[in-house]
C-alpha cells in the first residue's frame, strides 16, 4: 500500500510543480506551444509516471529516476557558452560547426556562421514559434500524441524550447548538421527538450545529435522530437548517447514519412545510466523506406530500453530494423519492437532483427519483438537472439593462433560492426568503430576530452 | 466450394437447430456463482473436506481477480452469474439410430474417416450396452491396472487416491494462477487423473479410451497427469470430430508433473464450435495448461492442433525445474471467419542445461485474428540453457490478421535463446505450379497448408495426424477464392 502512495506522490510532485510554474511556462511562449499545454498536462495527470505495469514500460522502471529533488530549467540560462572551451568534438575530418543545446535550450553561438544553404532554418523552437508560428503550427504535436505516452504528455506540458530544423523543398544539405546536447547545472536537474524537424519534398540532410553531460549531478532528460519527412525526401538521423551513470535519458522520436521518402535512424548508446529510446515511425505514403539501426554497449548498472514502433499505413513500403546490444557488468537491456501492418498496406516488406550478447551472468536481456499484421501480401519477419559469442568462430580464430581475449574482441567488434557500417558519414563511422574498440578494450569510450570521470 | 462451405456451416449450426441443448431433466443446479453453489457442487460429488477447502479457497481468490485483458482478443463481457456450474453428465440418448442423425453431420464424420461406432457415440446415438467401447474400456482398464497405472476420472481419483490428489493438486497450476484457472479450481466438474508409476512405459496411447469416455466431462474440466521416475505416457485429448457443445464458456486446467527421466507427450486436437460465418455463437475457450519437469532429464511435450472455438486463449507451458529437462511446444492454429485465437507457450528455464523448442504455425483466413504469444524466460541459475522458437504465420486473404508477441527474458550469459518469426501468404508461384499439374486451386491450397503444418502434424500420433490433416482441409474449405 505504501508503495502505491509513494508512486502517487511521485507524479504529484510533477503535477504540483506544473501548477506552480504555470505562468512561467505560458509566458513568452508562442500560442502554438501554449495551446496544447493544458491538455497535455491533463493527459499526464491521467496517466502519471509509467510503472512497470504499463505494458510499454514493462522492462524499464522509471520511478526511481523521478525521485531526486530536481531543479527545473524553465528559462534560458544566460551563460555565454563558448563551445571551444567546454567541448571539443574530436571526430577527425568531420570539421563541423556544431550547434549547442544547453539543458534543453538552444544556444546561438555568437560566431555562428551561416553556411547552411539558402532557406534552411536551424534555430531555437521558441524563436521560430514566436516569429513564424504559421510554419510550425501544422506540425507541432501532430504525431507526438500526449494521450498515449505520459512522457510525451509531460514534455508537451513543460516544453519551452529545443531546436528547430527546416529544410525547404529540393534543398540538399551536403554537410552533416551536428547538434550537441549538453547537460550542465549546479544541482540535480530535470530537463525538457522539444525538437521539431521539417524536411520538405525532395530535400535531403544528415543530422548528428550528440548527448553529453558535463558534471556529475543527477539529470533526467525528457526529450521529444517530431520529424516530418516529405515526399521523396531523405533523412539520416544519428544519435550518439554518451552520458554518465547518473543520467536518465528518455528520448521520444516520432517520424512521419510521405511517399518515396527514405528515413534512417542510427542510435549509438555508449554510456548512460538509464536510456529509454522511444522511436515511432509512421509510413504515411507509398514506397517509403524506413531504417532503424541501434547499438548499445553497456556495463555496470546501466540500463537501455529501445522501444520501437513502426506503422505501415500505406502499401509498398519497406522497413528495416537492426538492434544490437552488448551487455557487460550488471547492465540490463530491453528491446521492444512492434511492426504494425494495417489493413490494405499490401506489398509490405518489414524486417526486424535484435541480437544481444551477454558477457556476464549478472547482465540481463529482455526482448519483445512483435508483429501485428492485418494485410496478407506482406513479407514480415523478425528474429531475436540472446547468447554469447559463437564458439565455432572462436575456435576458428584460436586455431589460427589468435589468443582467446583477442579473438573475443574481434568477434565482438564484428558483432557491433554490422550496425556501425550502416553509417554513411565515413568519419563518424570510423570514429564509432574506434570508440567500440576502446570500449571493448576496457577503456572508457569518451567522444571528447572531457575532464569528468564518467565512472561514478 | 460454396457448397462445401454451406455444409460445414449447416453442420455446425444444425446442432442448435435440432436442439442439442442440455436436457433440463438432467441434474442441473440454478445459475449463479457463490459459496453455496460451490458447496453444492462439492456435496453432489461427495468430495472430502480438503477438496471443498480447495474450491472455496480458489473461489475467494477468484472473487478478487479481474478478467485479463492483455490478450489480442475482443472478448464480449461474460456474465459469470448466468452460467450453471453443475450439470451431471448426460446419459440419455438423443437418437435411436444413426438414420435419425443429420446427414450433413454424418457426411463430415465420413470425411474425417471416423468409425461408425464412434460416430454413433459422438452424435449421441444410443449405444448398445455390449458395444465395443465398453468392452474396450474394460480391456484397457485391465491392461493398465496390471502395470500399476492409475487412469480414472478425477472424481474417482479423489475418492480412491486422495493422498495423490492432495499431494499434486494445485502444484503445477496454483489456484490463483490466473483468472480462469481460479474459476476452474472453484467449480471444476470433473476430468481425468493419470498416474504412471516408476519405470512404467504406458503400453498404449491413452486416446481411444478418453475419446469415448470423457466426451461429456463438462465445461470446467481438470486433468492431472503424474509421471513418476523413468516412466512414459502419451496422452491424447480432444477429438477431431466437430464437437458440438452448447456451453459458451470453457475453462479447463491441465497439469502435468514429470519426475526424474520421465516423459509425457500431450497431444490435443481442439475442434469446438467456432461460431457461424457471421461470427455469432461459438465456444470461448480459456485453458490453462502447464507442465512441471520436476525431475532431472524429464521431458514434457505439448502438441496442439487448434481449429475450433470462437475465442481461444491458451498457453501450454513448461517449467523446466530439473537439470537437463526438456520442454517442447508444437502448435498449428487455424482461424477462419470471425474466430480469434491468442495462443502460444511459456518456457521457464530454472534448471541447468535445460532445453526448449517452440514451433508455432498460425493460419488465418476469413476475418479472423490469429496471434502467437509466448514467453521464454531463462533464470540466472539455468546455465547453458537453450531455446529455439519459430513462429510462422500464413495469411490466406486480406481481411484476416496474424500477430506475434514473443517475450524473451535471459538472465545469464551461458544460455542461448533464438527466436524467429515470419508472416507471409501462399506464394502464387506455388499455386501456379500445382495448377499447371492439374490440381485445382482449392486442393492446392490444402496441400500447401498441410505441407506448411507438416512439421507439427508429424509430432502427433499417427492416426491422429491423419485426421488432423483432413481437419485442416475442412476448416479452410471455402476460405480461399
Amino acid at each position: 500500500m505504501s508503495v502505491l502512495v509513494e508512486k502517487a506522490d511521485l507524479s504529484l510532485k510533477y503535477i504540483s510543480h506544473y501548477n506552480k510554474v504555470k505562468e512561467i511556462l505560458f509566458e513568452g511562449s508562442s500560442y502554438v506551444l501554449n495551446d496544447v499545454r493544458n491538455r497535455a498536462f491533463q493527459d499526464f495527470i491521467i496517466q502519471g509516471i509509467p510503472t512497470q505495469k504499463n505494458e510499454n514500460y514493462k522492462y524499464t522502471n522509471l520511478n526511481p529516476r523521478f525521485l531526486p529533488d530536481f531543479e527545473f530549467v524553465h528559462h534560458k540560462e544566460n551563460n555565454n557558452v563558448d563551445i571551444k572551451t567546454v567541448f571539443r568534438c574530436d571526430v577527425p575530418q568531420l570539421n563541423l560547426e556544431p550547434r549547442l543545446i544547453f539543458n534543453g535550450w538552444y544556444h546561438r553561438i555568437s560566431n555562428e556562421s551561416l553556411n547552411l544553404p539558402e532557406g534552411v532554418i536551424l534555430c531555437s523552437l521558441a524563436e521560430i514559434a514566436n516569429n513564424n508560428p504559421d510554419l510550425i503550427k501544422e506540425y507541432y504535436g501532430k504525431i507526438a500524441k500526449t494521450d498515449s505516452d505520459s512522457m510525451v504528455a509531460l514534455n508537451t506540458a513543460y516544453a519551452k524550447d529545443g531546436y528547430f530544423l527546416y529544410i525547404p523543398k529540393n534543398v540538399i544539405v551536403e554537410k552533416p548538421i551536428q547538434l550537441i546536447n549538453f547537460l550542465q547545472a549546479e544541482t540535480d536537474t530535470f530537463v525538457t527538450q522539444r525538437n521539431l524537424i521539417i524536411i520538405e519534398q525532395g530535400a535531403s540532410t544528415n543530422l548528428i545529435f550528440c548527448d553529453h553531460t558535463l558534471n556529475l549531478n543527477n539529470y533526467l532528460n525528457n526529450s521529444v522530437t517530431e520529424i516530418f519527412v516529405g515526399e521523396n525526401a531523405n533523412l539520416d538521423y544519428y544519435t550518439l548517447q554518451n552520458q554518465h551513470n547518473r543520467t536518465s535519458s528518455i528520448n521520444s522520436v516520432f517520424i512521419q514519412q510521405e511517399r518515396d521518402s527514405v528515413a534512417t535512424t542510427h542510435t549509438y548508446s555508449l554510456h548512460g545510466g538509464l536510456i529509454r529510446n522511444n522511436l515511432k515511425f509512421v509510413l504515411n505514403g507509398e514506397n517509403a523506406e524506413a531504417n532503424m539501426y541501434g547499438m548499445a554497449f553497456l556495463d555496470r548498472k546501466q540500463h537501455i530500453d529501445n522501444f520501437t514502433q513502426i506503422i505501415h499505413a500505406k502499401p509498398n513500403c519497406q522497413s528495416n530494423q537492426v538492434y544490437k546490444n552488448v551487455l557487460d557488468g550488471e547492465s540490463t537491456g530491453a528491446f521492444s519492437g512492434m511492426i504494425h501492418v494495417v489493413r490494405d498496406a499490401q506489398n509490405t516488406n518489414a524486417f526486424q532483427q535484435n541480437n544481444n550478447l551477454l558477457l556476464t551472468d549478472e547482465a540481463k536481456m529482455q526482448t519483445k519483438p512483435q508483429l501485428i499484421i492485418d494485410a496478407d501480401d506482406v513479407k514480415c519477419s523478425h528474429g531475436a537472439t540472446v547468447g554469447q559469442i559463437d564458439e565455432e568462430a572462436m575456435f576458428y580464430l584460436r586455431a589460427r593462433g589468435i589468443d582467446e581475449d583477442k579473438a573475443r574482441l574481434m568477434m565482438m567488434n564484428a558483432f557491433a560492426h554490422d550496425v556501425v557500417r550502416k553509417i554513411k558519414v565515413e568519419a563518424l563511422g570510423n570514429r564509432i568503430d574506434e570508440l567500440v574498440e576502446k570500449r571493448l578494450n576496457g577503456e572508457i569510450a569518451r567522444c571528447h576530452e572531457c575532464a569528468y570521470n564518467c565512472e561514478m | 466450394m460454396e457448397e462445401k462451405d454451406r455444409i460445414i456451416n449447416d453442420v455446425t449450426q444444425s446442432e442448435y437447430k435440432y436442439g442439442f441443448v442440455t436436457d433440463i431433466e438432467t441434474d442441473i443446479i440454478e445459475t449463479g456463482l457463490n459459496e453455496n453453489v460451490i458447496r453444492i457442487i462439492s456435496a453432489k460429488k461427495n468430495e472430502p473436506e480438503f477438496m471443498l477447502e480447495f474450491r472455496l479457497n480458489a473461489f475467494r481468490k477468484w472473487q478478487k481477480m479481474k478478467m485479463p485483458d492483455w490478450a489480442y482478443l475482443k472478448i464480449p463481457p461474460i456474465d459469470f452469474q448466468k452460467i450453471s456450474y453443475y450439470a451431471a453428465p448426460k446419459t440419455e440418448a438423443k437418437y435411436e439410430s444413426l438414420d435419425e442423425v443429420d446427414p450433413d453431420l454424418l457426411d463430415t464424420f465420413n470425411k474425417l474417416g471416423i468409425p461408425v461406432e464412434e460416430q454413433k457415440h459422438l452424435a449421441g446415438v444410443a449405444v448398445d450396452i455390449v458395444m465395443d467401447s465398453v468392452s474396450v474400456k474394460t480391456t484397457f482398464k485391465d491392461t493398465l491396472a496390471e502395470k500399476g497405472i492409475i487412469f480414472c476420472s478425477f472424481s474417482d481419483a479423489v475418492k480412491e487416491h486422495p493422498e495423490l490428489i492432495k499431494k499434486y493438486l494445485g502444484q503445477a497450476v496454483p489456484v490463483a494462477d490466473n483468472y480462469f484457472s481460479a474459476l476452474n479450481s472453484a467449480v471444476f466438474s470433473d476430468g481425468s487423473f493419470c498416474y504412471i508409476p516408476k519405470g512404467v512405459r504406458c503400453p498404449m496411447e491413452l486416446s481411444t479410451y478418453f475419446r469415448i469416455n470423457a466426451a461429456n466431462t463438462g465445461q470446467f474440466e481438470r486433468t492431472l497427469i503424474i509421471a513418476d521416475d523413468d516412466s512414459y505416457v502419451s496422452y491424447l485429448e480432444g477429438c477431431t470430430a466437430p464437437m458440438r457443445d452448447e456451453n459458451q464458456l470453457h475453462a479447463a486446467v491441465v497439469a502435468i508433473i514429470t519426475m526424474d527421466r520421465a516423459e509425457v507427450k500431450y497431444s490435443t486436437v481442439q475442434n469446438w464450435y467456432p461460431g457461424n460465418k457471421e461470427g455469432v455463437g461459438g465456444v470461448y475457450n480459456f485453458v490453462t495448461k502447464r507442465g512441471i519437469c520436476r525431475g532431472v532429464s524429464s521431458k514434457i511435450s505439448w502438441t496442439q492442433v487448434e481449429t475450433g472455438s470462437a475465442i481461444t486463449w491458451k498457453y501450454p507451458s513448461c517449467i523446466l525445474l530439473g537439470d537437463n529437462s526438456v520442454g517442447e511446444f508444437n502448435s498449428v492454429a487455424v482461424t477462419n471467419n470471425y474466430q480469434q485465437a491468442d495462443t502460444g507457450s511459456k518456457m521457464i528455464h530454472i534448471g541447468k542445461n535445460t532445453k526448449s523448442t517452440i514451433i508455432s504455425k498460425g493460419i488465418s483466413a476469413g476475418k479472423s485474428n490469429n496471434s502467437y504469444r509466448g514467453l521464454v524466460k531463462v533464470m540466472p541459475g539455468a546455465k547453458n540453457s537453450r531455446n529455439f522458437s519459430q513462429c510462422d504465420s500464413l495469411l490466406l486473404n486480406d481481411t484476416c490478421g496474424a500477430h506475434t508477441f514473443p517475450y524473451i527474458d535471459v538472465q545469464n550469459k551461458s544460455s542461448i535463446v533464438e527466436h524467429e518469426a515470419t508472416t507471409s501468404k501462399i506464394g502464387e508461384d506455388q499455386i501456379f505450379y500445382c495448377n499447371q499439374r492439374g490440381i485445382d486451386t482449392e486442393t492446392a491450397i490444402g496441400m500447401i497448408v498441410n505441407g506448411y503444418a507438416k512439421e507439427v502434424l508429424n509430432k502427433l500420433p499417427m492416426e491422429f495426424a491423419v485426421e488432423a490433416q483432413k481437419l485442416l482441409q475442412i476448416s479452410l474449405e471455402g476460405s480461399v477464392g
